[in-house]
């Protein structure tokens, strides 16, 4: 690589400027507003504001709705996590043969990936929906009473079901690029040391592609954090009641609904200290762990 | 231990035929090694035996046992790759374990199996190691003892030398012959490389696109190669040819370069005019006083010997091979001993014997 010497530091930081300014701009600066909002408690309207410390913070961790809502997180993203790389990595696994038309079907596997979050609760929606849902309806005539309005479990399998769907061709990429890199000539050597398909899928490919499934972890966790805002907000909106409340929209109830904004804020921010959490762990985890 | 017979096997990808029909028997115990340049179908015919590709037609039979159509867990062989394929989330143990652990064999047995290996290779010290943390001449071991734990009825090498410096290549080389005699295990050892053919075989297939061109002993194939491919192939530097025709009662050849030279061990068939390729080893050229005058554009000393290159008049290029070192003239005059003329057909190439 050329290594190019700047006299001076004015053209430089003119060159990185529009990277510096956008994450200044989109990313700093309202992560520190979120930071310093949730050491402030304001009334409905914006005319006052006072600063309370933590308390906000104390609040939030002491409110049984909050850990109602953490509750369901977890559910929620360990549900998501499971089912779409689960689902991701038996599809790769089958796109990984030489089949015909594989190109084909490996395109198309990726197609949902491109959808909008809450286009793709829409799709959702008019399959499940009670009465007007081809699913949905098809469910209670076969006399299973499926209503996810009414229903807290139903809903919740719902949205699980939903984000999980969209993030399968995420995985799915990664997955297959995992099953490309092992070696053949391994697989034919666990072919000829006795290994069935089966035995050699569980001891030598499931093990190789831990690293993989290990990143693919953390990025659906975050995933199933913050970006199923819309398509829990477009099923179900949180509810019936609070069944389908997660974190992040709870940050969103408080905040938009509630005006709550000290409150609001101060939940934005440990979801933000979660998520720098499970990064750390994960380079920690990758630098240390991986060694294939 | 056991024998391997191959009969009239071949192999097209779509419409590419790569194996036009090889018969092959190994009988029990025997090393045999498959040499030719790349693309020439050897890796095929290995991984066909393997059980890693089907083949079109014909059949396999190990210990007499017909395993054509059987998957290559069921053949009972162990294979050596290129690239050793260890498993690398493995240490070295478990590596040569896994295959015996697959067939349930008791914990005691894969134990006593694997320190014995490990001992006959020298890696017991590696044994909890995994492969990234050794060299290309450790994993290679290791590749071996995977395979010789086993205990299987056939070795299978798919060029394992190949990844290792020149120095390791040559000790690894020995090693698994003399390995292989110890075990007396039947082996098939495919490579391009003619040195390792010619030591480590007790017989070679020489393939040449798609055909087994010779399958004969190492220095039978040196002393009698069946076409001019192989003759080209095995030997080095390379066999000279040169062409020429029968003489009226086919117990000459003209040279086009030349010289009318008598065939030592009588005629070969065919009418005056008979176009015919001569081939001659470097080795056994001569330089000699009324010689051909063949002026030289390249001069190879080697210590123990020079290799000349140089043009016949003729335009042929011929190298000829001196022990000890090479009088300094800019032309020098060769000559063609009776005794080691090669005589192939001029059309086909192949051998012509008295």
């Amino acid at each position: 690589m050329r290594k190019t010497v700047f006299k001076g530091t004015a053209l430089p930081l003119l060159l990185l400027a529009p990277q510096l300014v956008i994450t200044a701009i989109f990313f700093l600066w309202p992560a520190g507003a979120a930071i310093w909002q949730s050491l402030l408690q304001e009334d409905p309207w914006g005319m006052s504001s006072q600063f309370v410390g933590i308390r906000n913070f104390t609040e939030v961790l002491a409110e049984p709705e909050w850990r109602g809502a953490a509750y369901n997180t977890l559910i929620f993203s360990t549900a998501v996590a499971v089912l779409a790389m689960g689902t991701a990595l038996f599809l790769a696994v089958q796109a990984d043969k030489s089949i015909r038309g594989a190109n084909i079907y490996r395109t198309l596997l990726i197609w949902p990936y491109a959808v909008a979050p809450a286009v793709a609760a829409v799709l959702w929606l008019f399959l499940f929906h009670p009465s007007i849902g081809l699913v949905g309806r098809a469910l209670n005539e076969a006399g299973i009473a499926w209503d996810y309005k009414l229903n807290g479990n139903q809903a919740m399998l719902l949205i699980i079901v939903a984000a999980a769907w969209k993030q399968v061709s995420y995985n799915f990429i990664f997955f297959l690029a995992g099953l490309q890199s092992i070696p053949r000539a391994v697989l034919e050597a666990a072919a000829i040391d006795g290994a069935k398909p089966v035995r050699r899928f569980w001891t030598i490919i499931l093990p190789l592609l831990s690293p993989t499934a290990f990143f693919l972890l953390v990025v659906n966790l975050v995933y199933a954090f913050f970006d199923t805002f819309g398509v829990i907000h477009a099923l179900t909106g949180g509810g019936p009641g609070k069944a389908t409340e997660t974190l992040i929209y709870k940050v969103y109830v408080e905040g938009v609904q509630n005006v709550n904004l000290g409150s609001s804020s101060a939940q934005s921010v440990i979801l933000m200290i979660l998520v720098i959490a499970l990064t750390a762990v994960q380079f920690r985890f990758i630098e240390r762990k991986v060694h294939y | 231990m056991a024998s391997l017979e191959v009969t009239g096997l071949t192999k097209s990808f779509g419409p590419t035929h790569v194996l036009h029909g090889i018969d092959l028997a190994v009988e029990d115990g025997e090393m045999i090694v498959i040499v030719g340049a790349s693309g020439c179908g050897k890796s095929t015919l290995l991984r066909i035996v393997a059980g890693l590709e089907t083949a079109t037609s014909g059949s396999i039979r190990i210990a007499g046992r017909e395993v054509t159509a059987l998957e290559p867990a069921e053949r009972d062989i162990a294979m050596v790759f290129q690239n050793y394929a260890l498993y690398p989330h493995m240490t070295v143990e478990q590596n040569m374990a896994y295959g015996l652990k697959i067939r349930g064999l008791p914990k005691a047995e894969i134990a006593r199996r694997v320190a014995e290996a490990a001992g006959l290779l020298g890696i017991e010290a590696l044994l909890t190691r995994r492969p990234r943390q050794l060299s290309g001449g450790q994993r290679q071991r290791v590749a071996m003892g995977r395979a010789i734990v086993r205990e299987p009825k056939l070795f299978l090498f798919d060029e394992p030398l190949s990844n290792l410096d020149a120095k390791l290549r040559v000790q690894m080389r020995a090693e698994i012959r003399r390995l292989q005699r110890r075990l007396g295990v039947t082996s098939l050892f495919v490579t391009h490389d003619q040195t390792e053919a010619m030591t480590l075989g007790d017989r070679l297939v020489v393939m040449h696109a798609g055909h087994a061109a010779q399958i004969a002993t190492p220095m039978e194939i040196w002393a009698r190669p069946a076409d001019t491919y192989v003759a080209g192939f095995i030997g080095s530097p390379a066999m000279n040819f040169l062409s020429g025709t029968l003489v009226e009662g086919g117990h000459a050849v003209a040279l086009k370069a030349g010289p009318v030279l008598r065939f030592a061990d009588g005629p070969r068939a065919g009418g005056a005019g008979r176009p015919l390729t001569i081939g001659i080893r470097p080795e056994h050229m001569d330089l000699a006083e009324g010689g051909i005058p063949m002026p030289l554009d390249l001069v190879e000393p080697l210590g123990s010997e020079t290799v000349l290159h140089g043009k016949l008049p003729s335009g042929e290029a011929l190298v000829v091979k001196l022990a000890g070192p090479a009088p300094d003239a800019p032309s020098l005059p060769v000559a063609f001993p009776a005794a080691a003329l090669h005589v192939f057909d001029g059309e086909t190439g192949k051998r012509l014997d008295p």
